[in-house]
This record gives structure tokens, C-alpha cells and sequence, in this order.
């Protein structure tokens, strides 16, 4: 049967015209391709990016300590104060990124076994249910959660319930540094156990089999092989639970006390007293460690493993 | 590694982790249903009285509609901008195509309270007063990759020639779309946009600096709890929000069963390795 070649003209004119356009569209790839970016990069670009400029910018700002309005003149005053040690700043700078390490050890560390079980040993079944079991918390809402440690830390709460049952003592865990290190250790591993899992998964068999024919027995297998090919995962959950961490400001908002300033409420605070380019400057610095932190996790393989 | 013994530690340790995970979730869902105003452990008496006060409750019933109101337009524009992204990330060859989804992935990579105050820095800037717009434009800008994400993966999966196909049909350009085009994409569409609105729903880093004296309902139950009033009426709000984000985020997987499971972690990984690509180009 010959195709009747005005057939794809036929029909209304508004069809024709569309079969046109649909035509004229597709031998120019390029026009395709530009109107569908053109619209998100262009939101993109101006609302996101164009506002972290703005945010870079107004860092070399100051606020005019008479009008308490900001000052369009160029100075690296934010800096030098943020750097000044008889300013309190460098200490909360070290408080955050030594708090973000421990959770993400203790994560790594509470992490690991759970993504094994799933990993290796877990049937097909069990492994599922586990992995729901994981991701529903994950999703559910963050500031809840924070917010349920808080009533189980408090004084009457849980814990002390818990360990008076036991015949121990009350503990003061409540807004204190040790209650942000377990309530950030629990926000957080959820994003640990995803991607240490993800590596473990990807393990053959046959190297744990060829291990043990080597004669290495349970503890060496695990050090030799096991550890070493789940370290990518472990590093790209740690960007995670580091760089979350660095960035928070809820949960010390919540669960900490006097002396647990973060960076992420003293730029916080500083938005509220009105000193956007000093908070802004501050906000630099959990930047720039993410920063370096990523190109030492992409040195260690992290990228490669996902 | 595989011993019984080990076998045995192993599922004990991940017993353990897994109460962790889900104790604290417990116990704030039975706060809910605690009939005292003092927030202690045990809880002795129960009713259900609070969840009529919270029904009743204009300032939580405004809050509720704003969030609502908050992640259906969000959740409309990350499902338009997220899908034309992923279809040209998708189905073109240009020059900086991986710079594309670099740049969508951001505000999930970034720390939160920069995305927050860079926004708020902005639109005091170009003086831009908080409403609800200046909320839709914050929780906007982190959906896009999420259904940006579930598209693009669809698309990479299935054929380009389908769409020729059906060109060499006759099929103008809407009935390319909706007969070939959306049966493809639409699970993807949905699961994206299930979990955009549950990111958008109980958002709060952002949110705080983008809505001003407006209450979403993560920001009233900031507020509340920070000052400690109506914590039983905060129990009842904060298990109803457990619920409305979980019941998206399970319905997306449901229906991304076909293509895999669906993460939040995955967002976020792929968000690192992107962030991490950047000092080689």
C-alpha cells in the first residue's frame, strides 16, 4: 500500500499547523533542547544562584552600628572578627566540627552492623522490611524528631525512666552537648546506613570465599576485605552526617544549652539581630569545610562507590 | 563472617540499631494520647482530647492550610521545571549538561541555612516583603531534584525512538504526549511529586527565614516548643505531621515499586558526588 505522502497535511488546518511546528521542532535538536532548559536554568539561575551571590557579596558588607542598616562599603571586617581569638567564634567553629566528627564515628559505628545483617546475611524478605524500617524514619519530619528527644532527655523523660528502672542514678542529659551528639547521631544515620549498605552489597561472594581459602579466618576477612571495600561507602555517608551536622541549627536550638553555640545558631541569631553580612560571613565557613571534606571523601573513593 | 555466632550478633546489633531508630517515634505518638499537660515518663492516663483541641484551633487549622497551600504550588513547579531539566539532561548532547543537574542538586548539598539566608539576604535586597510566594520559591528551589531524579532515571530507561515512532505515525505533538509520553513518565511524575511534597510539608531550615511572621506548620511547632506552651496540642500536631509526610513518601514507593526503591539518601548521595565533581571541571 503507497503511502499518500499529503495524508500527514490532511486533517484541519489547526492539526496541520501543529504537525508543522511538531516538524520544524524536530530537525532543529538544538531549539528543543534550549526551550526546555531555558525556563528551569533561567529560575535557577537567578533565584538560587544569583542569591547565594548576593549572600557571598553582602559578606563583605557591614551594618552601620548608628542606623543598624547595612552599609554598601567593601571591608573584610566579618573576617578578621571571625578569625580574632578573643572573639568567641573560632571555639563555636571548633565545637561544630568536633561535634560533627563524633556523630559521624558513632553513626559509622552503629551503621555497620545494621547494613551487614542487610547487606549479607538477611533474607530476601527480612531485607526489604529492614530497608522500610530504615527509610521511614529517615522521611518522617526532622524537626519531630528532634522534638521526641527532647521529652524522652528531659528530666521526667524516658531515659532517666529507664534507668531508674535499672537501679541506676538520673542522668542530666538535657540541654547539654552530649544530648546534640545523640540527637544528631540519630537524625543523621539513617544516611549512613543507605550507602554502607549500597557498598556492602556490592561485594562478591566469591572474595569473601576466596578469603577464607586463603585461610584468613572471620576477624582477618573483615579487616583485609570486607572493611577496606566498604570504606567508600562509609566516607560517602559521612559527608552526610559531617556536612548536615556542620550546617544545623535546630537541634542545638532544642537540646543544647548555654555553652552549645554552633555555627548554625550564631548565624542564625545574628539574621534575627539583623547582621545578614556577618552572618553571611559566618555561613562561609561550614562552606569551605564541606568544601575541602569533599575533595578528601573523592581522594578516598566515595565517588566511585555510588 | 558468616558463622552462627556472628550470624547471631549481627541480627542482635541491627535489632538494637532499629529500636533506636523507632523508639523515639513511638514514644512521640503516644505523647499524643497523654492526657496530662506535663510532658513525663510514664504516661499514665489517656484520651483523645487533645486531638479535638488541635482540630479546634484556628492558629494550627491557618498553619495546616498555609503548608498545604505551600507544598502544592512548590510541588507544581518542581514538577514542571524538574521535568523539562530531566528531558533535556535526558535526551540532548549540549555543552554543560552535567554542570545541569550539578546545579539542581545544590540546594539539597548545601547546607540548609544558607540556601536560607542567601534567599532572605535577596529578597531583602530586591525588596521583596515575605509571602507566601517568598515560602514557594525557598521549598521550590530543593523539590526540583527530586522529581527531576525520578525523570531523568525513567527517561535514561526507557527508548528515544518511541517518541519517533510515534512521529512517523502522524501523531502531533500533544497526542505524542499523552499517549506515549505520559504513560511512561507518569509513576515517575507521581512518585516525584509524592516526595517533593513531603520534603515541602515539614521544611522548617529554610522556611524560618523565607516566611516572616507567617506560620507554616513546622514553624508553629517550632515556636511552640521553643517556648514551651501547648506542648500536649505540639503532641498531636507533630504525630499528625509523622503521618502526612510518611503516608507520600510509602504511596511513592508503592508506586515506584517497578523501578526500584526510591531514597531520599539517594538524592542526597548523588547531590555529594555531583558537589564533589565540581574542583575537577
Amino acid at each position: 500500500m503507497a503511502v499518500d505522502a499529503s495524508a500527514f497535511g490532511a486533517g484541519p488546518p489547526g492539526r496541520r499547523a501543529r504537525l508543522r511546528f511538531s516538524g520544524f521542532l524536530w530537525r532543529r535538536p538544538w531549539l528543543r533542547a534550549l526551550g526546555l532548559l531555558a525556563l528551569p536554568l533561567a529560575a535557577f539561575g537567578i533565584v538560587y544562584l544569583g542569591a547565594l551571590a548576593v549572600l557571598f557579596v553582602s559578606s563583605f558588607w557591614t551594618v552601620s552600628s548608628f542606623t543598624a542598616s547595612v552599609e554598601h562599603t567593601w571591608t573584610l571586617a566579618n573576617y578578621r572578627q571571625i578569625f580574632d581569638t578573643n572573639q568567641p567564634y573560632l571555639d563555636i567553629a571548633g565545637r561544630t566540627v568536633g561535634i560533627a566528627a563524633a556523630v559521624t564515628v558513632t553513626d559509622a559505628v552503629l551503621a555497620f552492623p545494621l547494613a551487614y545483617f542487610m547487606a549479607r546475611l538477611a533474607g530476601k524478605h527480612t531485607r526489604a522490611v529492614l530497608f522500610v524500617m530504615v527509610l521511614l524514619p529517615l522521611w518522617s519530619s526532622y524537626l519531630v524528631r528532634i522534638y521526641a528527644w527532647q521529652t524522652i532527655l528531659a528530666h521526667d523523660g524516658a531515659i532517666n525512666w529507664g534507668l531508674n528502672k535499672l537501679g541506676l542514678p538520673d542522668q542530666n542529659l538535657a540541654y547539654t552537648n552530649t544530648a546534640i551528639w545523640i540527637v544528631f547521631t540519630y537524625v543523621w544515620l539513617p544516611f549512613m546506613v543507605l550507602p554502607v549498605y549500597a557498598a556492602l552489597e556490592r561485594i562478591p561472594d566469591s572474595y569473601l570465599e576466596a578469603s577464607a581459602d586463603l585461610g584468613a579466618r572471620g576477624w582477618r576477612t573483615f579487616r583485609s576485605v570486607i572493611l577496606p571495600l566498604a570504606l567508600p561507602g562509609l566516607v560517602a555517608g559521612s559527608i552526610f552526617t559531617f556536612a548536615l551536622t556542620l550546617g544545623d541549627y535546630i537541634t542545638p536550638l532544642l537540646v543544647g544549652g548555654t555553652g552549645s553555640q554552633f555555627i548554625g545558631n550564631t548565624v542564625y541569631n545574628y539574621m534575627q539581630e539583623a547582621n545578614a553580612p556577618f552572618a553571611a560571613a559566618f555561613a562561609t565557613i561550614p562552606m569551605a569545610i564541606v568544601g575541602v571534606y569533599l575533595l578528601l571523601a573523592r581522594r578516598l573513593g566515595a565517588f566511585e562507590a555510588l | 563472617m558468616t558463622g552462627r555466632g556472628a550470624r547471631i550478633s549481627f541480627a542482635v546489633a541491627s535489632a538494637l540499631v532499629i529500636a533506636f531508630l523507632w523508639i523515639p517515634l513511638v514514644v512521640i505518638a503516644l505523647y499524643a494520647f497523654n492526657s496530662s499537660t506535663i510532658q513525663g515518663w510514664p504516661i499514665t492516663s489517656w484520651t483523645l482530647h487533645w486531638f479535638s483541641v488541635a482540630w479546634h484551633d484556628p492558629d494550627v487549622s491557618s498553619a495546616f492550610r498555609l503548608s498545604v497551600k505551600v507544598a502544592l504550588v512548590a510541588t507544581g513547579i518542581a514538577l514542571v521545571l524538574g521535568t523539562m531539566a530531566a528531558a533535556a539532561v535526558a535526551r540532548f548532547q549540549f555543552f554543560g549538561r552535567e554542570a545541569v543537574s550539578f546545579l539542581l542538586v545544590l540546594p539539597l548539598a548545601l547546607p540548609g541555612i544558607l540556601t536560607g539566608i542567601a534567599l532572605s539576604s535577596t529578597f531583602t535586597f530586591v525588596g521583596l516583603t515575605p509571602s507566601i510566594w517568598t515560602i514557594v520559591i525557598g521549598h521550590a528551589t530543593f523539590c526540583v531534584v527530586l522529581v527531576y531524579n525520578n525523570v531523568v532515571a525513567r527517561l535514561r530507561r526507557s527508548s528515544p525512538s518511541l517518541v519517533e515512532a510515534s512521529q512517523d505515525l502522524g501523531a502531533d505533538g500533544w497526542q505524542t504526549f499523552r499517549f506515549v509520553l505520559w504513560p511512561v513518565l507518569s509513576t515517575a511524575l507521581v512518585a516525584g511529586g509524592l516526595l517533593a511534597f513531603a520534603l515541602s510539608f515539614d521544611e522548617v531550615i529554610v522556611t524560618v527565614f523565607t516566611a516572616g511572621a507567617q506560620e507554616t506548620l513546622p514553624i508553629w511547632i517550632l515556636d511552640n516548643i521553643e517556648r514551651g506552651q501547648q506542648l500536649p496540642v505540639v503532641n498531636v500536631v507533630a504525630f499528625f505531621v509523622i503521618v502526612v509526610t510518611v503516608i507520600p513518601v510509602a504511596l511513592a514507593q508503592r508506586v515506584m515499586r517497578d523501578t526500584g526503591l526510591i531514597r531520599r539518601g539517594a538524592a542526597e548521595v548523588t547531590a555529594a558526588v555531583e558537589a564533589a565533581e565540581v574542583p575537577a571541571v
